[in-house]
Formats: structure tokens, sequence, C-alpha cells
């Protein structure tokens, strides 16, 4: 299996007072064909990490290599070959999407026409519409076209779906699959980890600057010891004297407090009826309960200690 | 939709030359202040410096016995306006600027009271005081008969073109290339670019050719209104001149590149555009002659980037001057040109498009071919403007890096 984009040992401190060291150490190989998410939360140094591989950031230290070449040795000839969108570029808004996608492909020796990007990204009919008169969507789905323009072996997408509705969300997925199912190697960093699930053969889970976990996300969740979570809540929780809920069979693990908890089980239909049985023993009330699969969020509360998205709540069921 | 059709070429260069031109011209407050700013500058100040021969002065006759005879005499020349007065009003209107001077006393003595660091009330004692003398029965020794020479070309209009001409060259270069390219820079639009295998020098000359563009219509404008308006000529050769203005613009896109540099946000570029200009609106003959600043102050204002320029430009449109007899200027232009590429090559990530930069300046170096002699000795005395000239870079240099 070749290595489409590797780094070793990769660190980024920005100077200042005090100086953020956005990086720590972070070694990843993608492979060519994969799609490989970078998952964290908010300044988790995502941006920092992709743009050092995208050759547009030096490192601190470290080295990377993409398609098998250094940056300072091949900067054109890489470029050529990838794809990139920025977390945050404003096109002009004074072109139309069709001027806009021509000058981009205008750089790049091949690719396809740029009307044939167009169709890719299903924004025809907005050809020759200014930028400034389209939707965030549509603005979103033209900056995918320009990474496309150039026909790249490999695409960087920073947060690509950040501050989309869902619908747009899914038009921008869709796109990505289709440029994966082509064989071509995606690498995106994202904090929404349905994004990370759907898209990404492999993912890793960075926090502070280091990749706290790295793995396909079955991989990733079977850590957990069970596929499933059971996520409860019961009122008067503080009455009498605390229950153990982790001596329940089938339960691996056990995580809240406060009333609201979520255990790792391996088998659901096995593990309900005795905590039903124990919360009712214990005098207290239940006021919620749902029965999930097991997601990258679990796996990153488990490690880092808390939320992914700092508006997912554990343990309310409705 | 997909036909197959033999992969199409496209230039980066003209690809990024027409984004520019479409974004230019889809900004009507842009063309606005482009090319409507510096024609109501000429108008206006055309305008205001017409004609101003029939000037007239406000006399003021104080009260007394022979106030009316003094007001009948005065009243024959149709450049005195005489009034008469009492004396508190006539000393309150003097010190208000109402009236040019006031006429005290009976004949044969009178007094002026006038303020004689004003030329005009100089101008004004002058003439009451030959009225007077005729009027006591003094006799002209000698006729003289005025003959009236208002020439084209030597008229403040006339001044006044070249001076606006480099002005505008200075605020479209510097706002056209720098302001631009920072908020490219604010929009990451800069980085998205050179995310891609985009050459910087296909950028960069972009943005030179664009602001070239721009600037054809834009000189145009003013040279051919003037011209129609207020039939100011052109005396020397057009193709110096053009070759000037081609020049001046490239300098200036040049240190508008140079401070978009290191500016992180518009206020930054915006404030250290104004701090740069600011000195040349005053100091650099847009209005008036540098000559009226004290001669201790020439030196450094022959070195500022406008000052030559628009000397030059004077030298070809008023006094026909080859370009050979403007070395000294062509020099000065040259070294902010090339200091600027110096500037350039010392950032990391712009060093490989030195060479096509360098160009420009070079190739108008060269065009004024019997300057280069000059410009040799020039380089090789080292003398005490290319000292100054580093010294002012170098200053720059050090504002720049630590912003
Ligand atoms: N130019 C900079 N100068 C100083 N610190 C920076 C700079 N850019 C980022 N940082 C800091 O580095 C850390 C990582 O930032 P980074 O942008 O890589 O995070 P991220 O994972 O992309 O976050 P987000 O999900 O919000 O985009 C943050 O603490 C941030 O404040
Ligand atoms: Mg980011």
């Amino acid at each position: 299996m070749t290595c489409a984009i590797r780094c070793h040992q990769l660190t980024k401190t920005y100077p200042g007072r005090p100086p953020v060291e956005a990086v720590r150490g972070i070694d990843l190989e993608i492979r060519a064909g994969e799609c490989f998410g970078v998952l964290g939360p908010n300044g988790a140094g995502k941006t920092t990490t992709i743009e050092i591989l995208e050759g547009l950031m030096p490192a601190t230290s470290g080295t990377v290599e993409v398609l098998g070449m250094p940056w300072d040795k091949a900067d054109r000839e890489i470029r050529q070959r990838i794809g990139i969108s920025l977390q945050e570029t404003r096109l002009s808004e004074k072109l139309t999407v069709m001027e806009t996608l021509t000058l981009f492909r205008s750089f790049y020796r091949q690719g396809p026409d740029p009307a044939e990007t167009l169709a890719r990204v299903s924004l025809q009919e907005k050809a020759n519409a200014l930028l400034k008169n389209l939707s965030g969507g549509q603005k979103q789905r033209v900056a995918l076209a320009c990474a496309l323009v150039g026909d790249p072996e490999i695409l960087f997408l920073d947060e690509p779906s950040t501050g989309l509705d869902p619908q747009s969300r899914r038009e921008v997925w869709a796109i990505i699959e289709e440029f994966g199912r082509q064989g071509r190697t995606v690498l995106i960093t994202t904090h929404y980890l349905e994004e990370a699930e759907r898209l990404c053969n492999r993912v890793a889970i960075v926090d502070r600057g280091r990749v706290i976990a790295c793995g396909t996300p079955n991989e990733l969740i079977a850590t957990l010891g069970g596929e499933h979570v059971i996520e409860f809540a019961v009122a008067g929780d503080d009455r009498g004297p605390a229950v153990a809920w982790d001596d329940l069979p089938a339960v691996t693990e056990v995580r809240g407090d406060h009333g609201k908890y979520a255990l790792s089980v391996t088998q659901p239909h096995v593990a309900l009826p005795p905590l039903l049985a124990r919360v009712n023993e214990s005098g207290r009330e239940l006021t919620g309960l749902a029965i999930r699969h097991a997601s990258l969020d679990d796996v990153f509360v488990r490690l880092a200690g808390r939320h992914l998205e700092e508006d997912s709540v554990e343990g309310a069921p409705q | 939709m997909s036909t197959p059709s033999p992969p199409k070429r496209y230039s980066p260069y003209l690809q990024l030359v027409l984004s520019r031109v479409r974004e230019f011209y889809r900004e009507p407050e842009a063309l606005f202040w482009v090319y409507g700013f510096p024609l109501i500058m000429v108008i206006a100040l055309g305008i205001a410096f017409r004609e101003r021969r029939m000037e007239k002065f406000t006399i003021d006759v104080e009260t007394g016995p022979a106030a009316e005879a003094t007001l009948a005499a005065l009243k024959p020349d149709d450049r005195l306006v005489p009034a008469v007065y009492d004396a508190a009003t006539c000393r309150d209107r003097l010190r208000t600027g109402k009236t040019d001077l006031i006429v005290i006393g009976t004949p044969p003595n009178y007094v002026i009271r006038f303020d004689p660091t004003k030329p005009e009330n100089v101008v004004a004692r002058d003439v009451v005081d030959r009225r007077l003398q005729q009027a006591a029965g003094r006799k002209d020794a000698v006729t003289i008969k005025d003959e009236e020479a208002q020439e084209p070309g030597g008229r403040y209009i006339d001044f006044l073109v070249p001076g606006l001409v480099g002005m505008s060259l200075m605020g479209g270069g510097l706002w056209g290339v720098g302001f631009v390219t920072v908020d490219m820079r604010i929009r990451k639009l800069l980085k998205r670019f050179l995310a891609t295998p985009m050459k910087r020098s296909h950028f960069l000359l972009s943005i030179m050719t664009s602001r070239m563009l721009f600037m054809i219509p834009e000189v145009l404008i003013v040279l051919v209104f003037a011209r129609l308006a207020f039939g100011v000529r052109i005396f020397g050769n057009s193709f110096a001149l053009l070759g000037l203005i081609f020049f001046g613009s490239v300098m200036f896109s040049g240190i508008g590149l140079l401070l978009a540099s290191r500016a992180r946000t518009l206020e930054a570029i915006s404030g250290l555009m104004n701090l740069f200009m600011l000195p040349m609106w005053i100091l650099s003959g847009i209005f008036f002659h540098t000559e009226r600043f004290p001669v201790a102050i020439q030196p450094y204002l022959r070195i500022l980037p406008l000052t030559p320029l628009i000397h030059a430009l004077r030298g070809v449109m008023l006094e026909a001057a080859p370009l050979s007899s403007l070395a000294g200027d062509l020099t000065i232009m040259v070294a902010w040109s090339e200091g600027r590429a110096v500037r350039l090559g010392l950032r990391r990530r712009t060093s490989n498009l030195l060479p096509g930069f360098r160009l420009f300046p070079c190739a108008t170096g060269f065009a004024s071919a019997g300057t280069r002699e000059q410009l040799r000795t020039f380089l090789q005395r080292r003398n005490w403007l290319s000292l100054n000239l580093q010294i002012t870079m170098n200053l720059q240099i050090t504002i720049l890096d630590n912003d």
C-alpha cells in the first residue's frame, strides 16, 4: 500500500507571548485511495496540521511527504496533483462562477473543462451568477469545484461543511463521496462526528495538538468494549446511597453523573432488564432512556473527558 | 454538454488580468474614485485659478473734510472700489481683511494705512498713490503701453495638470496595487492562490498589467479634458511623456506592493499609505513649485518618489525637455523601483519572481539611453543622494519589519 501523505513528528509552535503549541508531535500515514479524517474539537490543531501538510505553512519540526515528495523539493509538481479547499476563503464576489472556475483551471496543466467541473458540483444553472448572489452552500460548492478543477489525485478539505445547513452538508458529502469512488485520496478535517463516520475510511482523533486515537471508525468504537450505548436519566439521584452501575451484565463502562449516565454495553438486551430493576430498587425514577450505537463522540469522551461538539448533550433522550 | 473536445489551453496570466479587470469595472465606486476624482480636481482648480487679472481693490476712506474729494479722485480707476467709513469702522475692516487699505487725511497730506506683508495690499497702495498724485496734478513723464502675455504653457493650469497626473499615478498605484493585495490577503485569497500551482510572477505581473490598463484612461481623461477645457498643451515628445507616465505608474505600483507586503489589515495598509503619501501631497510640487521651500530641505524633497516624476512630467510637457536632460529625476525613480524589487527579494516566498519583476525598471532605464552614462557615474560616486536614498529605504524597511 503506497502512502499518499506521510508526516513524522510534526510540531508547530506559533511565536507569541506565550507561544502557542498548536501541534505537538503528530504522525500520520494516509494511504492512496482512502478517505482520511482528522477529527477534533475547536482549536485542536486541525487547520494548522492540514496547512502544514498542504505546504502552506512551515512546520516547527518534523517531516512531510506528499505523493512521496517533500515540499521543499517538488512544490510545483505536488501542487499540480492536489486540490485544496481552505477553511476560510472569500473568493472574488464580483466574478461569476464560471469565471472563477476558469481562472483556477488555468493554473493547472491538466484537468476537465470548467463546465464539466461545474456539473460535478451541480451548479450548471448558476454558471453565470456572480458569487455574491450565491447562498452559503452554493459558495462552498464553488470552493470545492475550485479544488477539483485540476483533476487532483489528493483532495485536502478543511472543514468543508462547517456552518452549512443539513441539506447543503449532504450535497457537499455527495461530491466528496463521488470523488472517493474514483479511487482518489481525501484528507478531511472536521469537528462533526457524523461527517467523519459517514465519509472516512480511517479517522485520527486529535486533541490539543496530539493524535489521541487512530483507526477505522469501527476499530475506534470497538475500543469502548461495547458497540452500544444505553443512555438514561434518573430523577432523585442525590437521594440515598450512590448506586453502582458498572457491575451490571454486559456493561463495559460507565460515564456521567448527577442523574445522567451513559453505559457502554456489548448486548443491550442483556443489560437492560437488570438496569431497570436496579433503578426501581434504589427508589429512583427513570426520566429518560435511549439505546444507540456507540459513536466516535463516545470514543472522544472516553479519551479526552469531554464532548467533541459542544452542542451535543449526553444522556438526554427526549 | 460533454461532447469530447480537444483540451483547451488557458493562459493563467491572461485569466488573472481578466479577473482583475472584471472586478474593477463591476465596482462602480472604484470607477468613480479612479476616474472622476482627478477630473473634478482639474475642473475645480482650473476654474479657481482662472482669469485673475481684473483684480479689484477695496479702499476705505476715513470720514473727514476731504473725504468726498478723495472718493471722487479714486472712483475713475475701475480697479478701485472706494467707500467712506468712520475711523473705527475703517480699522475694524482693515483688521478683518474686508478692506485692502485706509486713506486718511486731506491734501496735500495723506496717510495710507495698510499691511505691507500682503502683496495685493502693496499693489493697491501703489494704485491709490498714483491716483491721488494724478488728481493733485502730476503729469506722467513717459507713456507706457501694456502688452498682455498669457501664453498657454505659462499659466497656473499648465503647471497644475502635470502635478495632478503625477498625483493620480501615485494614488492609483498605491491603492490599486497595495490595497487590492492586502484585501486579497485578508480574504485568504492570496493563500488560496498560493495553494495552486500558479506562478507567482504571473500573479504579480497581472496586478501590474491591470494597473497599467486602468491607468491609461485615468491619465487620458485628465489630459484630454485639460486640453479641451483649458487649452493645456503638451510641448514635448508625446512618447517621452508616455514613457514617463508608464514608468511612474510602475514605480508606484511597486511601492504599493512593498507597503502591502507587511500590512495584515485594511486599516494598517490605509494608514501606511496615507502616511507615505501625505508628505508628497504637500512637498512634491503638485500645487506649487518645490523651490518655494527652504533651500536646506530641497535635497530631501527631491528624493521623494513623486518629486522627480512631477518634475520630469513638467519638463516634458511644458519645456519640451528631452529625457536625457532629466537623468537626475529618472535615476531617483529607478532607485525607488529597484529598491522595492530588492525588498521583495528578501521575502522568501516571493523571491523567485524577481527576474520578471526587475524587467520593468530596467527596460525603462534603458529607454532613456542618454542617461546611462550619467547613471553609472552617479552610482559610482555614491554621492549624498544615493546615501540619503538608502537611509530612507532602510528606515522604511525597518518600519515595515516591525509592523
Ligand atoms: N496564526 C496563529 N497565531 C497564533 N496562534 C494560532 C494561530 N493560528 C492558530 N493558532 C492557535 O493554534 C491552535 C490550533 O489552531 P487551529 O486553527 O489549528 O485549530 P483547529 O483545530 O483548526 O480549530 P477549528 O476547529 O476552530 O478550526 C489554537 O489554539 C489557535 O488559537
Ligand atoms: Mg480549523
